[in-house]
């Protein structure tokens, strides 16, 4: 089968196929990283432009990475370098850099549904790299990727998503996806974090942390965002990493053999102990590499489907 | 009496059923055919090459694969060497990605061993335009550097579009460029034939 999408916005209305398929082709691609030459000829004369209207290191090098292995030549474009502060619109934006001819827009944007408005506006293909509350799809595509390299199936796995859950696209794009694929998803961390109504989505939620981990095959720690902590979610930073934070103690409620995730950047001592990161459950930076792969399958895919 | 029959009949029917899938195909080469063709293609380059120092094999999903696995048996048996084997997908260097609608599905490049001043024979089931063996050859250079790159393909059915040439052909076959010629293998569940397939 193949992609008919234009676009990768959301993980929501994606069929398990899709969703399989692009794990498979990000699979094929872990092959080419590996190699002395990381590097394909297949999207040779293809433009990708990075629009990145928030921070970020991680995402954007990643498909900076993923596109010029793939030989496609990439432009990244920060607002605060551009006319964005001189008060041109996203669409307009989005526009002139169609006119340069890009073919895929990857999209960092702080409003949800920034980049469904966009892929509605032009033709070039859009890539949701993290819109406001709302998802963060590739990241979820490899979490599902990294689940699958170690060896764990999704039919009937337990995995534990612990922390602002309200705040977090990483945990929305994974809690749809995983349900998809027939997982257990437990949300584990303080009712202020919890989204009203979550419980629709066909996920269980926890208050207590050694409740909710018991017995899982994933820990899917969140970032604490302490840029939030001034919204009163919680009393102080040390009083959520007594009842939230990943500890060596902790982690042994869970299954023998699980796996210890976290999208980065972590916060050492708050929602994971530096022990829990550096231990070998811990998948951290396989997702880091995974997360090269995955986008390279997502841009092949992507840009098929003229 | 009347079972024998039905059960004769019931065996006519299937024969039917059988030779009515093939009815659209011209056989040109049966099992026999392509034994004996694979046969004398691995003594070909076991003397072409005078023996199997350096030599590897790299079989092109997906045909080539199957056939380079059967040709490293046939070589293991006179030589008693087991030579490296590799498989490639090109997909990924393909020339028509950007005229395609849909992406073709991916699948893994495995070869296991350094190429490094390899003797590498890359192996297909057919070769026409040559444009997948341009392909393979982008692919294996990215992957090291071969001593050398030969080509052995069970059926050459001409109308090239590059200047590529075979170092060992199974058959040599005359066809229209509209003609599809179709290589069935035992791999993929059929009984080994190579058709041309008629619209």
């Amino acid at each position: 089968m193949s992609l008919k999408r234009k676009d990768l916005l959301s993980l929501a209305p994606l069929s398990v196929d899709e969703i399989k398929l692009m794990l498979d082709t990000a699979d094929s691609f872990k092959e080419v990283t590996g190699r002395e030459i990381k590097k394909v000829p297949t999207l040779r004369g293809k433009t990708v432009v990075n629009l990145f209207f928030e921070p970020s290191t991680r995402t954007r090098t990643s498909f900076e990475l993923a596109a010029k292995r793939l030989s496609a030549d990439v432009i990244n474009f920060s607002p605060s370098s551009s006319s964005v502060v001189k008060g041109e619109t996203l669409l307009d934006t989005a526009r002139n850099i169609e006119a340069m001819q890009a073919d895929v827009i990857v999209l960092r944007h702080s409003s949800a549904g920034a980049a469904d408005t966009l892929a509605r506006g032009v033709k070039s293909s859009v890539i949701n790299a993290g819109d406001g509350w709302h998802e963060h799809p590739t990241q979820a595509l490899l979490d599902l990727y990294t689940i699958r390299e170690r060896g764990l199936g999704f039919e009937g796995l337990r995995v534990a998503i612990v922390g602002d859950v309200s705040h977090s696209r990483v945990a929305r794009s994974n809690i749809y996806a995983l349900t998809k694929l027939g997982a257990e998803v437990r949300l584990v961390g303080p009712p202020t974090m919890m989204p009203w109504g979550i419980e629709k989505l066909g996920v269980t939620v926890y208050s207590n942390m050694d409740e909710g981990l018991r017995g899982v095959n994933v820990i899917m720690m969140l970032r604490l965002q302490l840029e939030r902590q001034g919204r009163a979610l919680f009393p102080t930073i040390r009083e959520y990493a007594r009842l939230y934070g990943l500890t060596a103690e902790r982690v042994k409620l869970a299954d023998s053999g699980a796996i210890v995730m976290h999208p980065g950047p972590i916060n050492r001592g708050v929602e994971i102990a530096p022990d829990v990161a550096d231990s070998l459950s811990s998948v951290i930076l396989d997702q880091v590499a995974n997360g090269v792969a995955v986008r390279m399958g997502i841009l092949y895919l992507i840009s098929g489907a003229g | 009496m009347s079972t024998v029959r039905l059960a004769l009949r019931t065996i006519l029917s299937m024969k039917q059923s059988v030779k009515k899938q093939r009815v659209n195909e011209k056989l040109v080469m049966d099992t026999g055919d392509i034994a004996r063709a694979l046969t004398r293609i691995a003594h070909e380059i076991l003397e072409h090459n005078k023996g199997v120092t350096n030599l590897a094999l790299v079989g092109i999903r997906t045909g080539g694969v199957h056939l380079a696995h059967r040709l490293v048996k046939r070589i293991q048996n006179i030589e008693g060497v087991s030579v490296p084997i590799g498989e490639l997908d090109i997909t990924l260097y393909r020339d028509d990605l950007a005229l395609r609608k849909n992406q073709p599905v991916l699948r893994k490049t495995s070869v296991l061993f350094d190429l490094t001043d390899k003797i590498v024979v890359l192996i297909d089931d057919v070769l026409f335009t040559g444009r997948t063996i341009r392909a393979a050859m982008d692919s294996l250079i990215d992957l090291g550097r071969p001593g050398e790159i030969q080509l052995a393909v069970l059926v050459d059915r001409g109308h090239r579009q590059l200047p590529i040439k075979a170092t060992y052909i199974g058959k040599n076959l005359p066809t229209s460029r509209e003609e599809k010629v179709q290589v069935l293998l035992e791999e993929n569940g059929e009984e080994d034939r190579v058709v041309i397939a008629k619209p």
